[in-house]
């Protein structure tokens, strides 16, 4: 087969196909494009001040090593003045997270940026190898997004930085999209398209600058300029990918690839649609804070996790046969049930964040998610069922668990 | 786009190289490259393509039981893209592209994280 031409400069031999618009362009040209839009897109959204410090989450991935591959050289190639670290999180998954961390150590000597690691045994007191080993694997990703969330916050507080950038791509949204049509989930539907996550539940930022680059371009352009980039599953939710709604993006992006961005498209017109009202309620504000990765994998980019289609499926199935006792859909009311001095959601003002009882993060609960969740972890730690499958130099684990313990309190 | 092939066309095994990466080595041993040498020409007569590469892939290669996660409906599962001498295969005919000596075959996962 004779090699095809590249579209845009007709010289060179092209290599890639563009999910978007069909277009084939060689490998210069692609690099060249891609970074463009990128740029087109922080500046149309003006996503960034002029020395601005901001950190990119960074798991050692393909999204976050190719954000902060053309974070740097836009940053060069437009003089943005930006002032850009690299913050990683250490679930504390040993022969995973350790791994893609040392991808994140060459990143920030590759791109000259500074690097924070913060870990959730320092945090909270338990790494995710301790929680599985309480929990077991199932639901042990609700742990892991919770304690996710608020570690990305702490540690670009820690860093004195007030905007966070991640790698979510369009593929991520897309999904997004879907999964907040198919719940009914107005609030979230209406910020998950937008570009930045801004909420009062924390004055830190954050923004997917990918918002609008496809999976299948981040993972070529990581190719094609040759970045250092860490894959693998998470030891304790392998195939998470599978039966998910990122199977079905997947399957549509095969048959018709503009699919993707044409849904991401379609969520943001929808949720130009969802009244003001309505958009800030659900759990209210501090939703913002919560929202990407609340149950799901943040490691997999905030994607689903497996077979949470199947149970949307079956949770549909179970609407039909309660559809008769319902009589109309009220869903700030429905949803604001959950919060505790039933406030009337609309009252947007009137909805004071307060700060967690134990932590002190801001939340609109008097306890915040993580301190739920590790006080069901803690009550339970006296068990010796948290030592079995601890395979090693664990000797002085008992010394350090109460270390941990103390520290809590004292926090 | 080397197939600096004085081999007659039929008569010599096409040796190629097969990469796996973004996380589909995990499928194949935890190795990256692969060697692998396929019959010039099969039982009916017609060159080695993409479409007998995979099943080659499949019952020779492949360490994991877990064939769907590479393979669904007899070709690459979506998701996994193909590059055929650094080109989308898409360039190329994808699963009927014919094999050529000395050809580099790279398949990338996007569906694993990081």
């Amino acid at each position: 087969m004779a090699p095809t031409v590249c579209f845009n400069c007709k010289e060179a031999r092209a290599v890639i196909i563009r999910p978007k618009n069909r277009h084939k362009l060689c490998r210069a040209c692609f690099i060249q494009i891609f970074e463009t839009e990128v740029h087109e897109t922080i500046i149309g959204t003006k996503l960034f001040f002029r020395g601005e410090r901001v950190a990119i989450g960074a798991s050692g991935g393909k999204d976050s090593t190719v954000l902060a591959a053309v974070l740097k050289t836009l940053n060069e190639r437009y003089d943005y003045g930006l002032n850009l670290c690299l913050l990683s999180i250490d679930e504390g998954i040993r022969g995973y997270r350790d791994d893609s961390l040392e991808t994140v150590k060459r990143n920030a000597v590759q791109y000259e940026m500074p690097l924070e690691i913060v870990g959730y045994g320092e945090l909270y007191g338990w790494t995710m190898d301790q929680v599985v080993a309480q929990v077991g694997k199932k639901g042990n990703c609700t742990y892991c997004g919770v304690f996710r969330r608020q570690a990305l916050d702490r540690g670009a507080a820690r860093l004195g930085i007030k905007h966070v950038v991640t790698g979510h791509n369009a593929d991520d949204v897309a999904e997004t999209v879907m999964m907040n049509l198919l719940r009914g989930d107005l609030p979230r539907l209406s910020r998950g398209t937008s570009i930045v996550t801004d909420s009062d539940a924390s004055d830190i930022k954050r923004s997917k600058p990918l918002k609008y680059a496809y999976e299948k371009e981040i993972v070529l352009y990581a190719h094609h300029r040759q970045l250092d980039y860490f894959s693998t599953e998470c030891i304790y939710s392998p195939e998470a990918f599978r039966g998910s709604a990122r199977t079905l993006i997947k399957d549509l992006e095969k048959i018709r690839p503009s699919s993707i961005l044409d849904i991401v498209k379609s969520g943001e017109d929808m949720a130009a649609l969802v009244p003001v009202e309505v958009r800030g309620s659900g759990k209210s504000k501090h939703a913002g804070a919560e929202d990407e990765s609340a149950g799901g994998c943040g490691s997999q980019n905030g994607r689903s996790s497996g077979g949470e289609m199947a149970a949307m499926e079956k949770q549909l199935t179970e609407n039909d046969a309660a559809e008769s006792r319902e009589t109309e859909i009220k869903l700030p009311v429905a949803t604001s049930k959950k919060s505790k001095p039933a406030k009337p959601a609309k009252q947007i003002k009137g909805q004071t964040m307060g700060h967690c009882e134990r932590c002190g993060y801001i939340s609109s609960q008097r306890i915040c998610k993580a301190c739920t969740l590790l006080d069901g972890l803690n009550r339970n730690r006296p068990k010796t069922a948290i030592e079995v499958g601890m395979e090693d130099e664990e000797g002085s684990s008992t010394l350090m668990r109460q270390m941990e313990r103390a520290q809590l309190g004292a926090t | 786009m080397a197939h600096s092939s004085a081999t007659a066309q039929g008569v010599f095994p096409v040796s190629i190289t097969v990469e796996f990466t973004g996380g589909l080595e995990l499928l194949f041993g935890n190795e990256r490259k692969h060697k692998v040498i396929l019959p010039a020409q099969l039982e009916d007569g017609s060159r080695p393509n993409i479409s007998y590469l995979l099943k080659y892939l499949v019952n020779n290669l492949m360490k994991d039981q877990r064939t769907d996660m590479f393979i669904m409906e007899d070709n690459v599962r979506p998701g996994i893209l193909v590059l055929i001498n650094d080109a989308d295969w898409e360039l190329e005919g994808e699963e009927t592209y014919e094999l050529q000596q000395g050809d580099n075959i790279v398949f990338v996962s996007t569906l694993h994280g990081g």
